[in-house]
């Protein structure tokens, strides 16, 4: 067994595909967009070696509102943390209680996590329509007609207008995730402390949330580097505008290496994205370890 | 202890068990009227999605954009299938998502196979590099796969989305498919070596057939990420006769902005086979998305 374990014609032949493909399309590009981000040039031309240059023009100086990007995906972040993951949540508690139809109450909520962004960014779009949207056409329907506007071209609202379907879409998604926690605890915990008189809030803060912390953790992480790294949506729906007032760090990147042939300006964007995300996952599991063992 | 147990549930059941389950009832009917109403939230645009796809302009613009359609009319999807080239993006995207899964599949089982039974020196590293992949945000590899597949003359061909796909379905994939590895028991191909099978026939006729359940967690997976992204193929195919469904419509509906019809028409055909996917397989889609969490 051990000699055919060994043959090594056959380790190349199953591994070395997959290793190559991984290194073209992976491992290089990182090196070369890190790379790329200490040249100054336009992808066609020569180009030179500026060091550091392009990541102080990032924010010092910075013309084209790459400071007010990296606020505007500050700003998601924080509204991805406190709304949509205590809906979340509160949703998993619900449904795991153990309701008629709780399969096909999951399925439904998970269904916008499974669709193509854009199907959602047009669908939502369409809803925002000012004319013709879903979403002025009840609010005048109910009588709230004075509040219908053009939201997504109005800068007050464009940003929080981008968030409404991040929201709606990945709602499921963590609700799945805390819902998949909570199950997985004893039910014999929840008989005891029924027995002992807890209520059931009671039950579900001093039992439940902490007992499911670890993925608790893992979805702030996820909705934290989730919004420093948003694209697709606000690509579809806004592409950034009107006026930068929905601008995150990808879609300015996106532009300034697509449109403005900035190849090495938008390269220190990048990776300043790949950097910050894994700053602040460090930050965010130190910070939860300390929390832990101050705990315990 | 066990009788203690038993007889306080069974006193604090007998005591007032009219007044309990009278509480109870009334407000479960509260959460689940709250689970209705967001099942309704999540699915309403969908329906909406759907409804107005039927409709023609003069409904759209002429007030009648919520209700049911006056007549089922299926002109919007023909005219999105055959003018608005839907049809030609569909295939597109069965073409490169197909590729995608048959190639990633292979690769993720056979380099999984290698790292988990073969005996080799590097094989602990091999799986440490690939799984680092899981944490490559795809921003950070946008502009230096655009400068390589130019390179390789690959730009505006399928292979331009298929290479990238496989790339990064492969760290997720082998994650999944090493720690199922982990657990068969090595019985069966000891047997086949026994018997004198050399090294790929053990691989193809004894481990390849007991892989299916998470090649097919890994599949789905695949599907999900390839046949909805959006990033890379916007940047590398400019060929219309080759754009996917996402990329197909978002340009469909940038040049035909007033024809909500067939926009709508071909958000539904992009959609359908998502959901007809998912609608059997909900359970399993659910777990699919789900592992990439459970890592953490």
């Amino acid at each position: 067994m051990d000699k055919v374990l060994k043959d090594k014609k056959a380790i190349f032949l199953f591994v070395f595909p997959a290793l190559l493909i991984f290194f073209v399309a992976i491992i290089l590009p990182i090196i070369c967009s890190a790379y790329y981000s200490l040249l100054s040039w336009d992808g066609i031309g020569k180009a030179t070696f500026v060091e550091f240059k392009n990541y102080v023009n990032l924010f010092v100086n910075n013309k084209d509102g790459f400071t007010k990007s990296v606020q505007n995906s500050f700003i998601l972040a924080t509204l991805s943390v406190v709304v949509q993951l205590p809906l979340a949540l509160l949703l998993a508690l619900i449904l795991a209680r153990g309701v008629k139809g709780e399969g096909f109450f999951r399925t439904i909520y998970f269904i916008p996590v499974i669709m193509s962004t854009v199907v959602i960014g047009q669908l939502w779009m369409k809803i925002y329509h000012p004319d013709y949207g879903m979403l002025n056409i009840i609010l005048e329907n109910i009588g709230l007609g004075r509040y219908a506007h053009a939201w997504l071209a109005d800068p007050k609202t464009a940003l929080f207008a981008v968030f409404v379907p991040i929201l709606w879409q990945y709602i499921g998604y963590h609700m799945l995730l805390m819902y998949a926690a909570i199950k997985s605890v004893s039910p014999d915990i929840y008989e005891a402390a029924k027995i002992d008189g807890a209520s059931e809030f009671k039950i579900a803060t001093g039992i439940t949330i902490p007992l499911i912390k670890p993925i608790l953790q893992v979805c702030v992480v996820f909705a934290v580097t989730g919004s420093f790294k948003a694209f697709d949506l606000i690509y579809i729906i806004t592409n950034g505008g009107p006026l930068h007032a929905s601008e995150v760090p990808s879609t300015l990147m996106y532009n300034t290496i697509f449109n403005k042939y900035l190849y090495g300006y938008g390269s220190a964007m990048s990776t300043f994205i790949i950097v910050e995300c894994l700053i602040f996952t460090l930050i965010m599991r130190k910070l939860f370890e300390a929390k832990k063992s101050k705990e315990n | 202890m066990e009788q203690v147990k038993k007889q306080s549930i069974k006193s604090s059941f007998d005591s007032k068990p009219k007044y309990i389950k009278k509480k109870l009832s009334a407000k479960s009917l509260i959460l689940v009227v709250t689970l209705i109403i967001v099942a309704i939230i999540q699915l309403y645009p969908l329906i909406w999605l759907v409804l107005v796809s039927f409709k023609d302009n003069t409904e759209i613009f002429g007030g009648n954009i919520l209700g049911l359609p006056k007549a089922w009319r299926l002109s919007n999807y023909s005219s999105a299938l055959i003018s608005g080239n839907v049809g030609i993006y569909f295939l597109n995207s069965v073409i490169v998502t197909a590729t995608t899964i048959i190639i990633s599949s292979i690769l993720i089982a056979t380099s999984s196979y290698a790292i988990t039974r073969m005996k080799w020196k590097y094989s602990k590293l091999t799986l440490i590099i690939f799984l680092l992949g899981m944490m490559v945000p795809i921003h950070s590899t946008l502009l230096p796969l655009f400068l390589i597949l130019r390179k390789l003359h690959i730009l505006n061909t399928y292979w331009s989305l298929i290479i990238p796909y496989v790339a990064f379905a492969l760290p997720m994939g082998i994650f999944v498919m090493t720690s199922f590895l982990e657990g068969i028991p090595k019985e069966l191909e000891e047997a086949a070596c026994i018997d004198g099978c050399n090294i790929y026939q053990i691989f193809f006729k004894v481990v390849l057939p007991l892989l299916r359940p998470s090649l097919a967690t890994v599949a789905i997976f695949t599907y999900l990420s390839s046949w909805n992204e959006l990033m890379f193929a916007n940047t590398f195919l400019n060929n219309p006769n080759l754009k996917t469904l996402p990329v197909g419509i978002m340009s469909m509906a940038g040049q035909h902005a007033t024809e909500w019809g067939p926009i709508l028409a071909g958000l539904v055909i992009a959609t359908l086979p998502t959901i007809l996917i998912y609608i059997p397989l909900s359970n399993q889609v659910q777990k699919s998305l789900m592992t990439g969490a459970v890592k953490g």
